[in-house]
């Protein structure tokens, strides 16, 4: 007790020397985290500013030259790229894929993670157990089936091929994220709706998508980034994503850089946008996949 | 309302058996919510996983092909290209779980002694939104060989030249055969006695590489009990006779020039002049040996061969643990906030150090959390594919090649061997398998 108040005394008086003293102290720390963080973000500026830099010039020397020499930056790659008609059908089919599935996975994945929450029907907790095992199913153990029925009908080569495909292998996390979450709604809410007659189907529309939409908005950024981001999917049922475009271009990689760091980087561009702006939701998702 | 903290409370009761009607109506209702993802799961996932199961028992082509038994997972664990992947796939396992989860903590624990840390762990969580594939084209400019491309390695050089600097004649040559190259520099061939003189010749040294403030060079005359000589670029425009010091050739400066005796001794050394000219004095007769030692042909850091068949996968290490740290330190950061910050706080009162609170309190209870990370991290690194095949140039791809790159290369290029691509899909599906034990013990506990 009289240990605590000699200790405390000191630091009541003068306020001001010891955050001084205090900020002192941590300038180690944070020249420390100071440095890591730079360190994280270099590759990213690298990228960019190779992205911006005419190719001769990338050939010759560093992308760091640009702080020597600001004025090599062009965006003349950029719009080389723009008018490069492969690179845009590639932007379409990424975005499609993206938008598609994670239409259907929220859809779909809703739909289910209502029914575990909420119906009730037989051997409901075996089949969600089920449901969850499918978890852990590697992709790769589909894609040497998926890739034979789809060379054999007319799915085959068709972005709706991987949506599909995507959406299948998204649906588990959706399902357990959603009924986890669904099933935390307060019962009076859906029992005084029942009483009052009605159906399950405008329970599901009226009340639980709305209630539920912090989960579906973590569970539909997670999916649009994981689709947009995919390669091994596209690459291996042919369809051209901008990942599978810039894979093309990879066999050359110091002559086509003029061509992949800019096409990298417009890839990059979009799930930064949405990482920013809905960095509570994907931290959210993170959490709910992960510390469950 | 957060979906983490609310526990299963039991679904309302099914209606009573009286009423029937009602009851098969809300059976119904429940098969109809669940029919469009019972297909997708039945055709995309259960259907080709059992199939791939099947499928690896079988040979090469066809829907099944001809029954083959166990050999394409004899053939899995004795293809040397096979074996390398299993290999590397142990080191991804054995490295990235604990640099992930390490840095995490480090991270989590660290930013919250900060004002700007919410910048920070933005910082840091960046690369976790970017593809893995873009991450493999991102770090591949980073790892070019070439100092003056490659950023990696132009560190490197920074840190190499800030301890060994580059020689002075890193590319010189000897001009005649007089000169014989010994242990990494240059030695006369023929002894010297005292009363000699040396001509060290050089060539191969380009113009804007010759030393400043050079002169012409000029051959010493040779002064008794003192051994005389001279450093020069044995060369000028259209040539000259090498050999000889000539009108137009320059000596070369500040190069170190050693004296050894017959038993291989260094007894003296001396810089060169302006001219080239050094000159060792104060000698007792015998034989000694002249020569340029190996400083002076330092070859400036040259880069590591990041991309090459032996650093590749130390290079895919890296930039997998700097998309993964920030995914650690966020979840390991909510566990942190959700500790009791009291049980901090009384041991910090009961005199202990923060290094003592860190490890005595903080660790046990973030315990689990860490070993979420670190399980995650097992499943992610072994499926990993994207990075390698956008970050390995394609000659040094199956040095760098893992599990699932394996698997798909066995399978979609090639021969197309579609019995060993299952057998890999199955053997990666057995790895996995555990933490499924582990998701169904969760899930029963909370519910």
């Amino acid at each position: 007790m009289a240990a605590t108040e000699t200790v405390r005394l000191p630091a009541h008086r003068d306020t001001v020397a010891a955050k001084i003293l205090r900020a002192v102290g941590k300038l180690p720390l944070q020249i420390f985290l100071a440095v890591v963080a730079l360190l994280w973000l270099v590759p990213t500026i690298g990228l960019f500013i190779t992205s911006i830099l005419p190719a001769s010039q990338i050939a010759s020397a560093g992308w760091w030259k640009i702080f020597a020499h600001p004025s090599l930056a062009t965006f003349s790659n950029y719009s080389a790229l723009f008018h490069n008609a492969g690179l845009t059908g590639a932007m379409k089919t990424t975005a499609y894929i993206a938008v598609g599935n994670t239409l259907i996975v929220v859809v779909v994945g809703a739909l289910a993670g209502y029914a575990f929450a909420w119906l009730e029907f037989p051997g409901r907790d075996w089949i969600f157990i089920g449901v969850i095992a499918l978890l852990v199913v590697p992709l790769q153990m589909a894609l040497i089936p998926m890739f034979r029925l789809y060379n054999t009908s007319h799915i085959g080569g068709t972005v709706l091929s991987v949506i599909l495909f995507h959406a299948a292998f998204g649906l588990p996390f959706a399902i357990f994220l959603l009924r986890n979450f669904f099933i935390g709604i307060p019962k009076d809410i859906l029992e005084s709706a029942r009483i009052d007659g009605a159906s399950e189907f405008w329970i599901f529309l009226r009340l639980i998508l709305p209630l539920g939409l912090p989960a579906i908005a973590s569970l539909a950024i997670f999916q649009f980034l994981w689709t947009w981001n995919d390669l091994i999917v596209s690459l291996t049922f042919n369809v051209t994503p901008i990942t599978v475009w810039i894979f093309g271009q990879l066999r050359q990689f110091s002559s086509s850089i003029d061509i992949i760091a800019p096409a990298s980087f417009i890839s990059l561009v979009i799930p930064l946008v949405i990482f920013f702006s809905f960095q509570r939701y994907f931290v959210q998702g993170l959490l709910a996949g992960s510390v469950k | 309302m957060s979906g983490a903290s609310i526990t299963a409370e039991p679904p309302p009761k099914a209606a009573p058996p009286e009423t029937g009607g009602e009851g098969r109506s809300r059976y119904r209702t429940g098969a109809l919510f669940l029919l469009p993802a019972f297909i997708l799961l039945g055709v995309w996932l259960v259907y080709p996983t059992i199939y791939t199961i099947v499928r690896s028992f079988f040979g090469q082509a066809g829907y099944l092909g001809t029954w083959v038994g166990i050999d394409n997972y004899r053939t899995l664990f004795t293809t040397s290209t096979l074996t390398t992947a299993i290999k590397n796939s142990a080191i991804w396992v054995a490295v990235v779980p604990a640099f992930v989860t390490a840095f995490g903590l480090l991270f989590a624990v660290l930013t919250e002694r900060i004002r700007w840390s919410v910048a920070f762990k933005t910082v840091i969580f960046l690369p976790m939104a970017i593809s893995a594939f873009a991450t493999g084209v991102t770090w591949r400019i980073m790892y070019q060989q070439n100092p003056d491309q490659g950023a990696v390695n132009a560190l490197g050089r920074t840190v190499s030249d800030a301890f060994t600097s580059p020689g002075v004649l890193s590319n010189g040559q000897p001009s005649t055969t007089a000169l014989q190259p010994h242990g990494g520099g240059l030695v006369l061939k023929t002894p010297l006695h005292p009363g000699g003189v040396a001509l060290l010749g050089l060539t191969g040294i380009a113009p804007e590489d010759m030393p400043q403030g050079s002169q012409q060079a000029a051959k010493p005359a040779g002064r008794s009990g003192a051994i005389d000589g001279v450093v020069w670029r044995d060369f000028k425009p259209g040539g000259g006779k090498p050999g000889v010091v000539e009108q137009g050739e320059l000596g070369l400066p500040g190069v170190t020039v050693e004296l050894k005796d017959s038993s291989g001794k260094a007894v003296q050394s001396a810089k060169t002049d302006a001219t080239g000219s050094f000159e060792f004095t104060g000698l007792s007769p015998g034989t000694y040996n002249a020569g340029i030692g190996a400083a002076t042909f330092a070859k400036p850091f040259g880069g590591y061969s990041w991309l090459g068949s032996k650093l590749i996968t130390p290079a895919l290490l890296i930039a997998y643990i700097w998309i993964w740290a920030g995914f650690a330190m966020v979840v390991i950061a909510a566990g942190l906030a959700a500790m009791p910050r009291e049980v901090l706080e009384a041991a910090r009162t009961d005199g202990a150090t923060e290094w003592q609170v860190f490890r005595r309190v903080t660790v046990p209870l973030l315990a689990p959390v860490l070993s979420v990370v670190f399980i995650t991290m097992i499943i992610n690194v072994l499926k990993v594919f994207d990075i390698v095949i956008a970050l390995a140039p394609e000659s040094v791809r199956s040095d760098a090649s893992v599990l699932a790159l394996a698997m798909w290369t066995s399978a979609f290029e090639g021969g197309g061997n579609f019995g060993v691509g299952s057998a890999i899909a199955v053997f990666l599906f057995l790895l996995v398998l555990p933490v499924l034990a582990l998701n169904i013990r969760r899930f029963r506990r909370d519910a």
